[in-house]
């Protein structure tokens, strides 16, 4: 099992403070909406969710499978 | 891995700049119109948050003061500020308040009232800040407006040094009345431009 970012879109203020901490450039805010994450890139280490203000970015566990099917 | 800092990660000098010239001169409040438009360009320019995302002074000057500087407590907001009503609450309020300062403006213009030498804080407390008034050679009202938009400044940079103590250090974010247009503007271009799209 791998850990992955999730943004909880209808909350997110899509200030972009994720995108800043993010060292695999993992994180965008296409359109200014919200916040979106390469489930490819990401290697969940959890910095955006630490450094997003509103708290709407959780790890979630994924399993391999699911994982493959993402790529 | 370090990422290479660009030149708007700067930015937070021009905001804490601001901030100081206004204990020296009221007139130079006026830079702070650059704060204003300029989100409001690029998102209906561009339908982007670039200004949050990159060029926001004062979410930088947050993100140090309550990161690298540690005055920050970095616990989650409470629920009721992330959630819209008090989001879109905020904005009404805040526009309200803004209008309001206009108006002040436009009475001092039109001579009706004498220029208030006072910086108001957190929409209530009145303090005198006549040393940073030297005269103008505009009218007073130039002066009034300089006051009343420094009061505005003021006041959202001490709630969001508030948040920031008591939350995460970006917290101001969450309820920025300019955010939250900004990503109002946003929606709206979206769908509108999707729209256009279908219908071709």
């Amino acid at each position: 099992m791998k850990r992955k970012a999730i943004v909880s879109i209808r909350e997110c203020v899509a200030c972009g403070c994720c995108v800043k901490v993010c060292s695999r450039k993992a994180i965008s805010v296409p359109f200014g909406i919200y916040a979106e994450i390469n489930q490819n890139l990401c290697v969940g280490c959890g910095k955006c969710s630490q450094e997003c203000p509103a708290s709407v970015i959780h790890l979630e566990e994924v399993s391999h499978e699911a994982e493959k099917e993402m790529v | 891995m370090k990422q290479k800092k660009k030149w708007y990660d700067y930015l937070w000098i021009f905001s804490l700049t601001y901030l100081i010239l206004g204990f020296f001169n009221i007139l130079f409040a006026w830079l702070g119109l650059i704060c204003f438009f300029l989100p409001l360009i690029i998102s209906i320019g561009w339908g982007n948050k670039a200004y949050c995302n990159k060029f926001c002074g004062r979410g930088q000057l947050f993100s140090l003061l309550g990161g690298r500087f540690g005055l920050s407590r970095k616990k989650d907001m409470p629920k009721w500020m992330k959630s819209k009503i008090f989001r879109y609450g905020f904005l009404i309020f805040f526009f309200v308040m803004f209008f309001l300062m206009l108006w002040n403006t436009y009475l001092v213009f039109a001579g009706t009232r004498e220029l208030n030498q006072k910086i108001t804080l957190l929409w209530t407390f009145k303090i005198p800040w006549h040393w940073a008034y030297h005269g103008t050679v505009f009218s007073d009202g130039v002066a009034q407006f300089a006051f009343g938009f420094y009061s505005i400044m003021l006041t959202s940079t001490i709630l969001g040094i508030i948040t920031m103590i008591l939350c995460k250090p970006r917290s101001w974010c969450v309820y920025c009345p300019m955010g939250t247009m900004t990503q109002l503007i946003c929606k709206a271009k979206y769908v509108t431009s999707s729209q256009k799209n279908s219908e071709k």
